[in-house]
């Protein structure tokens, strides 16, 4: 993942917004690190905002652009 | 930074090719024939010396006298090789597009090696060289020598290559030219007669009728006239490798001088001079030199090839041999000193080594075996502590170690007392944050053992962390913040001598508080004689560990070894220990930065010897056992009954120090002091249940018990939580600082809350930082 990817996809369909109770869409979220933010789509509760990012994503892609960003 | 590159001296030239006059590369060469490489070697002898044939027959061989393994046994046979080289390899033939390319004229006067050698240099790099000889033949004395020892064959070889490079001889030339003559003609002359022409060619002379030249540049004082050879030595003998040395150092300052550049910059180095290199011969076995089956024919093709794989190719490398991170980074510190120099230089772009300077444990081992004393831990310390002003270090480096320091610190560790009644103290514990999180037991024994055993003084009682991690993350905001603040403790106890069992802790004390009495506490142990009796355990051979913070504490040593050996232990000191011991890699954060070299730092010191070890700092003992390597601290010797038991223990995990640490200070209150602490937070009355697998992982995530509370207690206050349609398990997030939390759990019947699992990130998304 790069910073100016916009991507990144969970498997959302398995949760649900437990306060809301609705199925989590995908919808542009903007994401930041040390100074840098850019969008990405994420699944997210429609109503209050919640997000969801799965392990593998965490501790994949997203620890990756952390450790570009930080050598930069 | 540049002046420390130059201390590293693993890039000086090996002994053999300092002592070289022209500096034939010999390691080169020797490790190319030893691989039976014959092309790389000729081609790396003809670099140095033009003419290979004759050289291989007749140098008088500076560098085998200089050849280290002289010292012990016979040193590489490297004209014997180099002679083999040049009859089984294929010579380069000079490129036809060496023709001449300038217009410079320049005249060589006398045909012999000196002078040829500038030819051939000079042809090559363009010039139209007219060469003038006053005998029928080139070769000069060469052809004096003896035809067995030197062949005619060999001389005519190594000469044809001028007649490939379009140099204009004119042999049978009288020297009855002078220079003044000859000046008209040509842009440069290089008078490079016998002996006795001085005064011919009208050059100062000293009073033995030898030209007198610039020693560097062989200018003789004359405008564009240098002079070498037999006209500078009369009738003294030197060497053909003499000879070409001076013929192309001469060229250099022809092709200076004719380009109308400083002859005199950067020529240090030029000639024969002392190697600065430094190679250990501990552990060579010294082989004899290979014998030729046929001396008058040299060496067949594999006895210079066996004898080639003598060399044990000189280089320094004495830190890398016995430091596993430099040595993972397949460099040494010359090389290291620069990329981080880049590195910190660097305005926009990757910072390729900032995992490097994070991943050193600051240990000083290096300093310790350098020729030179070249410490790389200062070099990555102080990086580090640049990189903090620049605002460029990675938080995620030293973020972790740094909390737990916050942690040692706070209201729920850290405390400072006299002991009670009292409103001062003599000594002062301070066992430092790591003893009182992997043994907090051992806290309280050894706090009471003190009390009983120096009844004549008070002994009062400081938890906390010295500042070290913030010393190895290179915050020297916190870490002065935080020795301030035990300076201003002490001195509110009344000035108490401080006893350090920790090593690491007794360094910051000794170094940065020079106004503080201390004592390590083993000395005190040991020069009081108030060991605590061993309880228990069946004498049996240990090794010893020393913590890396120990390294030049001769007097902690020496305690350690009567205390254990008093205990009935018998010691077999490993070979890297006292002076030379190596960190367990917690110092600096290694463990932390880079956890794969870490690892390897552990298994290579673990694996050093079978017997159970024996140290006295509780992170080098945790973190053997993690290992498996069966390792005690000197207390656990004191204090502990089961010794055979208690050497197998696995250290708690990072969430469980902390606990520790918390225990400790609320056991000691109210058990010593009579004073109870205030009452727990909200989030601390959250009861987790973990499988063992799921707490392994959040250890290894470093994920703490309290941040897993933090999230619950946001996340059920809140009912911010995401729910899963399969499992119904809930999942929460929160950032309470600079981490996101993510948390997996279900609600237990009985109020608990059962986890799944747990990770983190640093990245921040919208509303994770709400309270």
């Amino acid at each position: 993942m790069s910073p100016n990817e916009e991507t990144i996809l969970g498997d959302e369909s398995h949760w649900l917004c437990a306060n809301c109770g609705v199925p989590l869409e995908i919808s542009k979220v903007d994401v930041a690190y040390l100074g840098s933010g850019f969008p990405v789509d994420l699944a997210r509760c429609p109503r209050c905002g919640l997000v969801f990012i799965p392990e593998e994503l965490a501790l994949g892609r997203m620890l990756d652009v952390e450790q570009q960003l930080e050598d930069k | 930074m540049r002046l420390l590159e130059d201390e590293c001296i693993q890039d000086c030239a090996p002994r053999c090719t300092a002592r070289c006059p022209a500096h034939v590369d010999a390691r080169t060469l020797l490790a190319a024939i030893g691989r039976g490489d014959v092309s790389t070697a000729l081609e790396t002898f003809m670099r140095a010396v033009p003419f290979p044939g004759i050289i291989s027959h007749v140098c008088d061989r500076p560098c085998e006298d200089e050849c280290l393994y002289g010292e012990i046994g016979n040193p590489i046979a490297i004209r014997a090789i180099e002679r083999t080289c040049v009859e089984q390899g294929d010579r380069p033939k000079p490129k036809a597009s060496l023709r001449p390319q300038r217009n410079e004229r320049v005249a060589i006067i006398g045909g012999g090696i000196s002078g040829l050698t500038t030819a051939h240099d000079l042809a090559r790099k363009g010039y139209r060289v007219t060469v003038f000889e006053s005998t029928k033949r080139l070769g000069g004395r060469l052809w004096r020598a003896d035809r067995d020892y030197l062949p005619a064959a060999v001389i005519e070889a190594d000469l044809a290559v001028l007649g490939d490079l379009d140099i204009d001889v004119r042999l049978g030339t009288p020297l009855g030219n002078t220079v003044d003559l000859l000046i008209d003609d040509f842009d440069a002359i290089y008078a490079a007669a016998g002996p006795g022409a001085a005064a011919v060619l009208g050059l100062p002379m000293d009073d033995r009728g030898s030209a007198v030249v610039d020693p560097v540049t062989f200018s003789t004082g004359i405008d564009g006239v240098f002079a070498g050879g037999g006209l500078l030595w009369g009738t003294e003998m030197h060497s053909s490798i003499t000879s070409i040395s001076e013929g192309r150092r001469a060229g250099i300052s022809i092709d200076r001088y004719l380009q109308e550049v400083s002859l005199t910059a950067s020529r240090s180095g030029e000639g024969p001079y002392e190697s600065c290199l430094y190679t250990s011969l501990e552990g060579v076995d010294a082989h004899p030199r290979i014998e030729m089956g046929n001396p008058d024919d040299g060496y067949e093709w594999y006895e210079a090839m066996l004898e080639a794989q003598r060399c044990i190719q000189c280089e320094c490398m004495e830190c890398v041999d016995v430091c596993q991170y430099l040595e993972d980074y397949g460099k040494y510190p010359r090389k290291y000193v620069r990329e981080i120099y880049n590195n910190l230089s660097i305005v926009s772009g990757t910072r390729h080594s900032n995992k490097f300077i994070n991943s050193c444990s600051l240990c000083g081992l290096c300093a310790e075996v350098c020729p030179t004393d070249l410490d790389m831990g200062e070099v990555v310390l102080e990086a580090r502590r640049t990189m903090v002003e620049q605002d460029r270090m990675p938080p995620s480096a030293h973020d972790f170690a740094l909390r737990d320091m916050q942690f040692s610190n706070g209201g729920k560790s850290a405390m400072a007392k006299n002991a009670p009644g009292t409103d001062s103290s003599s000594y002062v514990l301070f066992p430092g944050c790591q003893l009182a999180a992997s043994a907090p037991e051992h806290v309280q024994k050894l706090f009471s053992h003190l009390t009983t055993s120096l009844p004549d003084d008070d002994v009062g009682l400081m938890l906390g962390c010295c500042g070290s991690p913030a010393n190895w993350a290179g915050r020297s905001d916190l870490f002065d913040e935080t020795i301030t603040r035990w300076q201003q403790e002490l001195v509110a106890m009344g000035d108490p001598t401080v006893v350090l069992p920790c090593s690491s802790c007794f360094q910051v004390f000794k170094t940065s508080l020079p106004d503080v009495e201390i004592v390590s506490l083993w000395e005190l142990l040991d020069a009081e004689g108030i060991t605590p009796e061993a309880v228990a355990g069946e004498p049996r051979m240990v090794s010893i560990h020393d913590p890396c913070t120990t390294r030049h504490e001769t007097g902690i040593h020496d305690s350690i070894r009567r205390m254990v050996g008093d205990m009935g232990y018998e010691i077999d000191e490993l070979k890297a220990s006292r002076e030379k011991t190596s960190c367990c890699s917690y110092g600096g954060h290694t463990w932390l930065a880079n956890p794969d070299l870490s690892n390897r730092i552990v298994e290579r010191r673990i694996s050093e010897n079978d017997a159970d070890y024996v140290t006295y700092c509780a992170m080098c003992r945790d973190f053997f056992a993690a290992k498996g390597k069966r390792t005690l601290h000197v207390l656990d010797l004191m204090f502990e009954p089961d010794v055979d038991e208690r050497a197998g223990r696995t250290g708690p995990g990072y969430s469980q120090r902390h606990e520790n640490r918390a225990r400790l200070k609320r056991k000691l209150l109210k058990e010593i002091w009579g004073e109870s602490m205030a009452g727990d937070e909200q989030c601390e009355s959250i009861i987790l249940r973990l499988s063992d697998d799921v707490a392994a992982r959040l250890d290894d995530r470093l994920i703490l018990i309290e941040d897993i509370q933090r999230v619950i207690e946001y996340a059920e206050r809140t009912g911010r939580r995401l729910a899963n349609r399969d499992t119904g398990h809930l999942l929460a997030y929160h950032r309470p600082d600079a981490v996101t939390y993510w948390v997996e759990y279900l609600p237990t019947d009985d109020g608990a809350y059962e986890i799944f699992n747990a990770y983190s990130h640093r990245m921040e998304i919208p509303g994770s930082n709400e309270t």
